[in-house]
């Protein structure tokens, strides 16, 4: 068996985690920390009456639609300030202050401002993640090769084949980057926006659990929602960065 | 204002600031030259004479000199196609040979056969699949080379397209770009340091002092190309280069 090594230290770890779970729910009382089995129980459950593929839907919905726009607007961002020296100084300021507002504070302040709809929840979870991004593309931006800059001037390509040809292909490692620890925020994220003023999704479901105490219902709901997370990281982004280097030797 | 006829290239002066401690340097000055249509010129000199700046100003990626560069044909067509062969070959690793080639032409061109017929002369067909990176270096050169030409350029600036080859490869390329040159014929500006290379393949050969780079000569070469496989005429060529006579130094 040749991954041997990589399976059962793997298969180890997870038997040690199930058991100091079970010894704590022991130590604690099944109330404040419900066993394993309890758990799993509620989140077999939860998902045969669809409420965890509903609320999990809800919020996936959300995170996929914020990151998305998070993502398009931080890269325009990044992009031009990296390329411009003028625009970095000016708006540099600025990053700085939007990298360091605490979510909380973003979110209410959506909420006052557009009211507890949709759109705001969008644009709190938006606003939090375009920082981060606008970080890491203008990293990218600012060590872009002047080489290929050049060879696209001379042999003058447009703008649009510039960027799609010579820029993004440079950009796309920086772009990866942000996509994966961009999920890792906005997901975490989306259930505080949830949690606030939105009356579906995983966010609301367990601030629902939290008033009335059930310990289990908020553990069957993270297991749930982690694993549909790490499903995206495995299935999507994982295989976009393998794709990135492929014509590397 | 009539109707320029030739490239003439006039930098009055060109500088680089000072960067942190290092004082302004001022990269070439006074150097005018013209080159007709259709010729051949290698511009040779020390290195570190700015053969490279002028490159750049040459192709309109460096304004910031003073001086102007005049283009023939009529003024309203100001710039020309130009193909730049860099002295590396700046292909897109992301995209294949073809790719990288494809994505210079216009779409007329890319309707043509031009591309498979530059990838069959420079023996690429079967590398036009392949990403650059696993490409040796004399073939990356010559898929630089193919591109420059895939363009129709009508002016063709070369910097150095040949160094840190082994001889050999060299000199196989030399000849294949003098092959190619011949069916598709277009000016070309070769910039080398290597005097033997500009007898070999020049018209004519501009020749530059140290820095700041300006005019010291300008050696017209009659001799046909294949009679200067011949050493001894070669080397005479390469000494007129190297040790121009008094006449043609004094400008």
């Amino acid at each position: 068996m040749p991954d041997r090594w990589g399976f059962l230290p793997r298969a180890a770890s997870f038997v040690a985690f199930i058991a100091a779970w079970q010894i704590g729910s022991l130590a604690v009382g099944a109330r404040q920390l419900p066993p394993p089995l309890v758990v799993l129980d509620v989140l077999w459950r939860r998902i045969l009456d669809g409420s965890i593929p509903y609320h999990v839907g809800v919020t996936l919905a959300r995170v996929a639609v914020s990151f998305t726009i998070a993502m398009l607007i931080g890269t325009a961002i990044g992009i031009a300030m990296g390329r411009s020296r003028r625009l970095d100084r000016f708006f540099d300021g600025w990053l700085i202050l939007f990298l360091n507002v605490p979510a909380v504070v973003s979110t209410i302040l959506c909420y006052v401002w557009f009211g507890l709809v949709e759109t705001a929840a969008i644009a709190a979870v938006a606003v939090n993640k375009i920082p981060n991004v606008v970080v890491t593309l203008r990293e990218g931006a600012r060590a872009l090769s002047p080489d290929y800059i050049e060879m696209a001037q001379v042999y003058r390509l447009s703008r649009a084949k510039t960027l799609r040809h010579v820029i993004l292909p440079e950009l796309y490692p920086f772009i990866v980057a942000a996509a994966r620890s961009g999920l890792a925020l906005v997901w975490k994220i989306v259930l505080v926006v949830e949690l606030l003023g939105r009356s579906n999704g995983v966010g609301f479901q367990i601030y629902s659990a939290f008033q009335n105490f059930e310990v289990a219902e908020i553990l069957a709901y993270t297991i749930a929602f982690v694993a549909v997370i790490q499903a995206i990281e495995f299935a999507i982004l994982r295989p976009l960065e393998r794709r990135a280097g492929r014509w590397r030797r | 204002m009539a109707a320029v006829t030739q490239f003439e290239i006039d930098v009055r002066s060109k500088r680089y600031p000072a960067v942190g401690q290092a004082p302004p340097i001022e990269a070439l000055r006074d150097l005018r030259f013209a080159i007709s249509v259709g010729e051949f010129a290698c511009i040779v000199g020390p290195s570190g004479c700015g053969k490279t700046t002028l490159l750049n100003i040459v192709a309109g990626l460096d304004a910031d000199f003073t001086g102007r560069v005049d283009f023939p044909g009529p003024a309203e067509r100001s710039r020309p196609v130009i193909g730049y062969v860099f002295q590396k070959p700046r292909l897109l690793p992301w995209r294949t040979v073809e790719e990288n080639i494809r994505l210079v032409l216009s779409p007329a061109q890319a309707r043509s056969t031009i591309v498979d017929d530059l990838l069959a002369a420079t023996g690429l067909i079967d590398a036009r699949h392949s990403y650059p990176e696993r490409l040796s270096v004399g073939m990356a050169r010559r898929v630089a080379l193919v591109r420059a030409f895939a363009i129709e350029p009508d002016l063709l600036l070369m910097d150095e397209p040949f160094v840190s080859l082994d001889e050999t490869t060299a000199e196989r390329l030399r000849a294949l770009l003098l092959d190619i040159w011949s069916r598709r014929p277009t000016t070309v500006l070769f910039v080398t340091h290597d005097t033997r290379e500009a007898a070999q393949l020049a018209d004519r050969v501009i020749v530059l002092t140290p820095s700041p780079g300006s005019l010291q000569s300008i050696v017209t070469i009659d001799t046909p190309r294949a009679d200067r496989i011949n050493g001894g005429i070669a080397e005479a060529i390469r000494q007129r280069i190297v040790q121009p006579p008094a006449i043609e130094a004094s400008r």
